[in-house]
Parts: structure tokens; C-alpha cells; sequence
């Protein structure tokens, strides 16, 4: 059933303008949810235009607002921190404003929620649009009221005389009217020091449906008639579909199967039947095309042919100081493939009819999944529409276009609505990977102790130019064409480090290949460079015999990186050690603390992190017993969404610093359950002491990424400190660290 | 047809013996708060209470459960009602995406109904097999605690 089923239409189309209508709910008022009592179908007809205000707002009659947003919350506190925008410039109360999100069908196309820029991006837009209507019904007010805007105040939705009179408010100003309205670039922002939304813990709306049970995702979405699906991937990365035994299922209810080419899937009524179909159904397949041997993987990386180079930074002449210096040293730094790993596997719901086709996704990007279903259906765009509901976390694109593209598949095939829910082994197999990264380090310093030069090197997999999406399993397995290529997000980036030495270079060696699909993986590719580059940093901070704290902040002048040092060094109690500290080769457990920063993209947020670690000696076992964090990320619009998220950084860091590599054999991915790929348990957790900086007058910046990029090194460096063994290949697992140990 | 109370209701289910519990529980009982995350047992964010037991639905055949009591995340409370296990993660915001949440959260009354007032040591070993991708440990722990101190051991 589809719940949000309304039942009179009481809003009014009005083409290009501002939409407005009486809009009650079935409690007779709105409530504020993150799932709207009335149907979003309400809507349909409005623009989408991305230029429009009424692409983003609409204003009703009764006072409420709603915000169409092509930023998703994907389990971030978007959907808290969105609507604290539009309230802001609006000036009306929080809880007036309900959101749509992610339906292309109305919401503007904001580009993929990816990048941690939905607030940064995103959410500017929206205040853009709120306050170009904000400034235009202020203007219309002064008509009315026969009073100059500069005399006039808005609270609560309602213009009036500053100092008391007559007001008129936003729902009789836009009540029947048309307002046509282009979003003003350069319509005023409301000065910070003015917020009373912004900056507020304002709670999620969708917080209490989570925790009871009614909040509803994807994979919790059903229609009349819908069929329960599972597609059978095949059991080597490439192997071709020769054959299916379709009487190997025929003890089960309904079962059916559809086959596209190599395109394999079962259909059922029941969510069971589907499952165990699926797993009986006999096939064979041809010999995959084969992996390389993972042992070689980093071997390979050097082996493999470089496509172009790209300089990420040069500065003086890094030859002459090399050759001139006293003393130097070099690294290597490898950091493994890892899967996003959501807990829910990924789920879809389609309904693709002969002629036009909905569906249901988690996507990060329904607008641009639009595109690409349209073109795996044969459909014309304006045919399909792309609705979002909440998926499992998905922390970059897991599974969620792939598992899309196959219920439409298998919708157009059976001509039903067809859920599809990957299994744990699919999700883990088949999720597109972030990618390995290779980097050396190399540094100079002189008899003074200070660097003289620098140079990194990384050897990262070229990403496909302007590829509209990455390829899809289903369409490539029934033969569909669809564009080839690579794309990873910008894994390139803080492979530079932050500091001013003299002279600097880094470069990125973009390789051919990779073994694995990818896509982008949380904080793409700054998570492993900030390892090498921070760890390396450390590294010659002994060289030079220095303290690590005090070599970081030596080198730099950006008032704001030495903020968040010195408040996370001084929250830490950082006790200055020049040298290595002597270590016991006796005591069973090592003791150590550890330091790391990082200036995000070079152009975001400044998070420094000290961490304080045991470590077991005979087993290897790491334990982080405190983490001190300081954080910079310009205005918070949320601040208890910002710490949520700089939580969920740290955290998934560590698990990905200690815990996470993805494996395989030579024919596919093995590490496909949470046994071999394990991920941080509760019991892992240490001591979080995080320090939030507020600068309201500073733009806001993601908060979704930067704060996992310090953790990888500052737990190196604090293993460095407690073992004398420098570690440079993630993940630190307790068998990685007992093998350094015992030489 | 099998029975199973669920939530305090008698339910007849006409699903094959062997049907996992949490197939039942979202596809015929329409309850669905509790989710598939692995299938495996290993993640816990199926989990719902059988006789006051946290048990994993993915792997409990509905025969096994069959004319015993079964408590899911609906039916220990509602945002107008919430248990204070709910109120209290509420309170935290101890959600990110939310999907583990329901799983943690009967985990967690199982486990408070077992040792009322737990250390912080020994709540962490006792939720290690419920797993979080977000990384909302930290609050979880809190919001734990703090529904613990509510309850005053009840």
C-alpha cells in the first residue's frame, strides 16, 4: 500500500510560481515529520527548475512552508539542518517547514548529496532561493501597507511595522497570486550575528519513526502487486551465463526466473521463496576473466602503465635541496581496497510500465539515476521518475544505483512492480570499492633540523573524464550498452601536505587500471593520503628531532590550523618528546599517544586528532583508549548534527584504520560477510573528546568526511610512539602489529 | 497456520513452517521496524525479543517461535508513547541513518532487563555483537545509560 495516499487535492498548480494551498494533513495539522502526511503527489505539475524559487519552496495558505530539496539526508541530519536554512532566511519557525527530498519529479536537480556538500552547496542554494522570496514578498508588503521596506520586519512568517501596526503575512501575500520568481544570486543573506534557527541543535525529525519502528526506508517501501526479487550474481568477476536449470526451482511456490542475457534473477510473491529460489537455482557460467593475486597487489600498482602525470604542487627546486641536504629519508605508504559496507544490503523497488517507469531508491543522485535508468530502459528521461527514501547509510555509492537498475529490470520483464534486496554476500561482493592507494614519501632536512624538501609520489587509478555514471551491474550483464569507465571522487587530494617547506612537490602517477570496480568511498582517497602524508610527517619530526605538535605548527601560518592543534593538544595534556620515548622490551602492554592534522581539500575544514593507544605486545592487539578531536568547519548550522557526524568519521576511521581490507581470490571478492570483513565493535569504542569551533562568520563546510582523514595517522603515530615500529600498511591488524613486534 | 503473539496480539500466519521470523514479522505482519542486514546472524539488526530473549529473526524459523511471545521495535513503544529505552535515544539523537537502531534498541532492553544498572565496560561487551556502521557507538552508550538511570532498575 502506498501510505502517503491523499485523498482531496488542495493545493493550487499555478505553472512557474510560487504554489500555494491549503494543505492539512489527516490530523488537521501538519505534523512535523520526515515523511509528509500528505502525498508528495499533491505536488506533481510544479517545477523543478533549479532557477526557480518555487522550484524550492512553496508557500500555503495556512502558514506552512514546504522545501523541496535535491539534497537527500542520507542518515547525515540534512534533513534537520536543510530546513533550518530555508526557516532562517524565511523567517518563519522550524517547525512550519516540512521537506521533500529527491524526487525528481519535484525536486530541483541539486547534483549528487556526495562530497559532504549538502549543506555547503546544496544548503546555500536554498537560502538563495528563501531569501530572493523573502525579499520579494518584504517588497509586495510595502505595497500593501503603503510603507517603505526599510520600515518594515518579518517574524514568524507575517510582515509588519517595525514598532507594531498592521501586518499582512506570507500566505495572504502569495494567496492567488502568480509570482514568477528566478532565484537572485545576489538576493542579502541574513547577517549571522541575526540567526535564530541557524546554529541551533535543532532535533531530527525523523529520530523518533527510527527509533520506534514506523520511520520508513526503502526496503520498508511496498506496492500492490509487487513481486520479491533477488538477481543471482555470477560466481567469478566476468563469467558469462551459459546455462539455467529452471526445473531446479520448480518445488518452490511461484518461483520464476528471468534471464536477460547474463543478466540472472528469481521472482516470487513471497520475500522467502525469492531467497530460497535463488539460492537453489542451478546455472553454470564460463571461467570468470580472473583477478590478479592479491598478494602482488601493491607490486602491480607499480607495474602497471601510467596514463598521465599530474603535479599537485611544486614549489623552489626540490633537486637541488635533495642533493644539497644533510640528511633524508623515504616511505612507503599502502593503504587497501575497502567496501562501504552499509549494514542494510542494498534494496530498490521499480514499477516500469511500457511506456513510463517510477522507482523507489537510496540513490545519492536521483536526478542523474534518472538519466541512466531512462537509457537502461530505452525510455525517454521525462518518462522516468526517481523518488528517494532512506536507504541504509551508504557512505558514498554502495549498491544503490546497482541494485536500482536491477529491479527495473526485472519489473519490465515480469510487468510488476519488483522489489529487489541484495543479499549480504551481494552487498560485500559487489559494492563498486574505494581503490588501494600506493604513495612514497621522501623528505630532506638539514643540520639545523628543518626540512628542506618534500616530495610525494601516489599511484592512483585514472578516473574516466566526464563519465556521466559509473557502469552498472545489470545492464553490463544483459548486454546493455551503457558508458565504460572509472570513477572514484577525487581521491587525489592532501596528497600534498599543508605544511610550508621550502621546497615541495607532489604528484599523482594516475595508472590505467585496478582490479575492482570503485566508486567514491567516504572522504574518497584523503583518508589514505592523510595517512601517508601525516605518518610521514611524523616520521621526519624524529628525524629532525623535533615534537611532533610543535614540527606541525613550525609550519604553518593559517591561524585556523593552529587553532585546532593547539586546542587538541591542550585538551589532550600533550606532553612534548623531541625523541622517541625509550620502550620497555619487556612490558606487555605499550603505552602511546599520537598526533595528526589536516586542512581538508587544503580548502575546508581543519580537524587535528591526538589519540592515546595500548598496545598488547603478544598479540598485537590495538586499543584506543582516548581520542581528542578539534574541529573547524566554519558556521555549524547544526551543531549537534556536526558533532553526529564528526563521531561517525572518527569512528568509521578507526574501523577502517584497524579493521577493513577487502580480499579476494583470483576469480572474486572474499571477504563477503562482517567474519572476513570485520568493522569497529562497541567494545572497540575509546574515550571521543571532541571540540567544535564556531566561526558564524565563516561559509559552512561539509562535516560528513574531513574528520576521518587525521584518524588513520594520528593511530600510527600513537602506535610509533608506544612501539618504536613505524606501521605504513593499513589496515593495523593485531596479526600486522605482533609480526612487527616480534621483528 | 502457525500462532505467534506478537506485540501482545495473537497472530496466525500462513507461512511455511521454516519462513525466518523477520520475513514474517515485515512481510506478513506489515512490521517493518525490524531489518535485514545479513541474514547471518552476525550483525543484530534483526534482532527482537522471544520470550524476553534477544533473539536474531533472520535465523529463528517461525516454527521455532510458534505460540511464544514476540516484541518487536512497535511494540515496545511509539513517538507518542516512547519506551524510555526509545525516549532516551531520542533524547541522545543516538540515530545517524537509523537502520541498526531498532536492533540495538531491543538488544539493549533485553540487556538492561537483564543487569538494570550496567558499567559502561560491561554495556560495550554486551552490545559487541550488535554492529553500527555509522559509528554512533558513543551515543548509543549514553543514550543506554541514561534510559538505565530512568528506569531506576525497573
Amino acid at each position: 500500500m502506498i501510505r502517503d495516499q491523499m485523498t482531496r487535492r488542495t493545493f493550487l498548480k499555478t505553472g512557474g510560481a510560487v504554489i500555494v494551498g491549503l494543505r492539512l494533513g489527516p490530523m488537521g495539522s501538519r505534523q512535523v515529520s520526515a515523511q509528509p502526511t500528505l502525498s508528495a503527489e499533491s505536488f506533481l505539475g510544479k517545477t523543478v527548475a533549479p532557477d526557480a524559487v518555487d522550484g524550492f519552496l512553496a508557500i500555503h495558505a495556512d502558514g506552512t512552508v514546504t522545501l523541496f530539496s535535491g539534497k537527500v539526508d542520507l542518515g547525515t541530519g540534512a534533513r534537520a539542518a536543510l530546513r533550518q536554512m530555508a526557516a532562517e532566511e524565511l523567517d518563519v519557525p522550524l517547525e512550519r517547514v516540512s521537506m521533500i527530498e529527491g524526487d525528481t519529479a519535484l525536486t530541483p536537480d541539486q547534483g549528487a548529496t556526495a562530497g559532504s556538500a549538502g549543506v555547503s552547496r546544496g544548503g546555500m542554494q536554498i537560502r538563495r532561493a528563501a531569501a530572493t522570496l523573502r525579499q520579494t514578498l518584504l517588497e509586495r508588503a510595502a505595497q500593501r501597507l503603503g510603507r517603505p521596506v526599510g520600515e518594515l520586519e518579518v517574524a514568524d512568517g507575517v510582515i509588519q511595522p517595525k514598532g507594531g501596526g498592521t501586518g499582512v503575512s506570507y500566505a495572504d501575500l502569495v494567496g492567488g497570486q502568480r509570482l514568477s520568481l528566478t532565484v537572485d544570486q545576489k538576493a542579502p543573506l541574513k547577517d549571522p550575528a541575526r540567526f535564530r534557527v541557524i546554529g541551533r541543535p535543532s532535533r531530527r525529525p525523523d529520530v523518533p519513526g527510527k527509533v520506534t519502528g514506523g520511520h520508513r526506508f526503502v526496503h520498508d517501501f511496498s506496492l500492490p502487486g509487487m513481486l520479491h526479487a533477488r538477481v543471482i550474481r555470477p560466481p567469478a568477476v566476468g563469467a558469462t551465463l551459459l546455462a539455467v536449470d529452471e526445473s531446479s526451482i520448480a518445488s518452490i511456490p511461484g518461483a520464476r526466473v528471468v534471464r536477460i542475457n547474463s543478466f540472472l534473477g528469481v521472482c516470487a510473491e513471497r520475500e522467502w521463496d525469492a531467497v530460497r529460489a535463488a539460492g537453489q537455482l542451478k546455472a553454470s557460467w564460463s571461467p570468470g576473466t580472473g583477478l590478479p593475486d592479491q598478494t602482488r597487489l601493491f607490486a602491480n600498482i607499480r607495474a602497471t602503465p601510467v596514463v598521465r602525470d599530474e603535479t599537485l604542487a611544486a614549489r623552489g627546486d626540490i633537486t637541488a635541496a635533495f642533493a644539497a641536504a644533510q640528511r633524508s629519508l623515504s616511505a612507503t605508504y599502502q593503504w587497501p581496497i575497502q567496501s562501504h559496507g552499509s549494514m542494510g544490503p542494498s534494496c530498490a523497488v521499480a514499477d516500469i510500465r511500457p511506456d513510463r517507469a517510477t522507482i523507489w531508491t537510496g540513490s545519492q543522485a536521483t536526478h542523474r539515476f534518472r538519466f541512466t535508468s531512462a537509457r537502461i530502459l530505452g525510455l525517454p528521461p521525462d518518462k522516468v521518475r526517481v523518488i528517494y527514501l532512506d536507504g541504509s547509510g551508504c557512505y558514498g555509492m554502495n549498491g544503490h544505483d546497482d541494485v536500482a537498475a536491477d529491479a527495473a529490470l526485472l519489473s519490465r520483464a515480469v510487468g510488476r512492480p519488483v522489489r529487489v534486496q541484495w543479499s549480504r554476500e551481494d552487498e560485500h561482493g559487489w559494492d563498486p570499492k574505494g581503490p588501494p592507494h600506493l604513495l612514497e614519501l621522501r623528505a630532506a632536512v638539514n643540520d639545523r633540523g628543518e626540512v628542506v624538501a618534500w616530495n610525494s609520489e601516489a599511484w592512483l587509478p585514472a578516473p574516466t573524464p566526464d563519465l556521466p555514471s559509473i557502469p552498472l551491474l545489470a545492464p553490463e550483464a544483459a548486454g546493455i550498452a551503457q558508458p565504460m569507465g572509472r570513477s572514484t571522487g577525487l581521491i587525489h587530494q592532501n596528497v600534498d601536505p599543508p605544511y610550508q617547506f621550502p621546497n615541495m612537490r607532489a604528484v599523482i602517477h594516475w595508472i590505467r587500471d585496478t582490479p575492482l570496480r570503485t566508486s567514491n568511498l567516504r572522504a574518497p582517497g584523503k583518508v589514505a593520503n592523510c595517512f601517508a602524508v601525516e605518518s610521514f610527517t611524523d616520521e621526519v619530526a624524529t628525524l629532525a628531532g623535533a615534537d611532533p605538535v610543535e614540527f606541525r605548527l613550525r609550519y604553518l601560518a593559517d591561524p585556523r590550523g593552529i587553532e585546532v592543534i593547539r586546542r587538541a593538544a591542550a585538551r589532550m595534556g600533550w606532553r612534548v618528546r623531541p625523541r622517541p620515548q625509550t620502550i620497555d622490551p619487556r612490558a606487555p602492554v605499550l603505552v602511546g599517544r599520537g598526533f595528526a592534522y589536516v586542512h581538508y581539500k587544503h580548502s575546508e575544514n581543519y580537524v587535528a586528532i591526538g589519540m592515546e593507544v595500548e598496545v598488547e605486545r603478544q598479540s598485537g592487539r590495538i586499543r584506543v583508549t582516548r581520542l581528542v578531536c578539534a574541529h573547524d568547519c566554519g558556521l555549524m548550522v547544526n551543531p549537534d548534527c556536526v558533532r553526529s557526524q564528526v563521531e561517525g568519521c572518527i569512528l568509521q576511521g578507526l574501523s577502517r584504520t584497524m579493521f577493513e581490507e577487502v580480499t579476494f581470490d583470483r576469480s572474486r571478492v572474499t571477504s563477503v560477510n562482517w567474519t572476513d570483513y570485520p568493522v569497529i565493535t562497541f567494545a572497540d569504542v575509546p574515550l571521543l573528546e571532541i571540540e567544535l569551533i564556531d566561526r558564524p562568520q565563516e561559509p559552512p563546510v561539509g562535516v560528513g568526511e574531513a574528520a576521518a582523514t587525521p584518524v588513520p595517522a594520528a593511530l600510527g603515530n600513537a602506535v610509533f610512539d608506544a612501539t618504536g615500529i613505524r606501521l605504513r600498511t593499513a589496515p593495523l591488524r593485531p596479526d600486522r602489529v605482533a609480526a612487527a613486534l616480534k621483528g | 497456520m502457525l500462532r505467534v503473539i506478537v506485540n501482545g496480539q495473537p497472530r496466525d500466519v500462513a507461512a511455511e513452517p521454516d519462513t525466518p521470523l523477520l520475513y514474517v514479522l515485515r512481510n506478513d505482519l506489515g512490521l517493518t521496524g525490524t531489518k535485514f542486514g545479513c541474514g547471518l546472524g552476525q550483525c543484530g539488526s534483526c534482532t527482537v525479543l522471544v520470550g524476553g530473549q534477544a533473539v536474531r529473526s533472520c535465523l529463528m524459523p517461525l516454527q521455532a517461535v510458534a505460540g511464544q511471545e514476540v516484541t518487536t521495535i512497535e511494540g515496545l513503544g511509539s513517538p507518542e508513547r516512547p519506551h524510555p529505552l526509545q525516549a532516551a535515544f531520542i533524547e541522545e539523537q543516538a540515530v545517524q541513518c537509523g537502520y541498526c537502531t531498532p536492533g540495538i534498541v531491543m538488544a539493549a532492553k533485553a540487556i538492561l532487563d537483564r543487569t538494570p544498572h550496567p558499567t559502561d565496560a560491561e554495556l560495550k561487551q554486551a552490545l559487541t555483537g550488535l554492529l553500527c556502521r555509522c559509528g554512533t557507538h558513543d551515543r548509543v552508550i549514553r543514550a543506554v545509560m541514561r534510559a538505565a538511570a530512568t528506569m531506576g532498575g525497573r
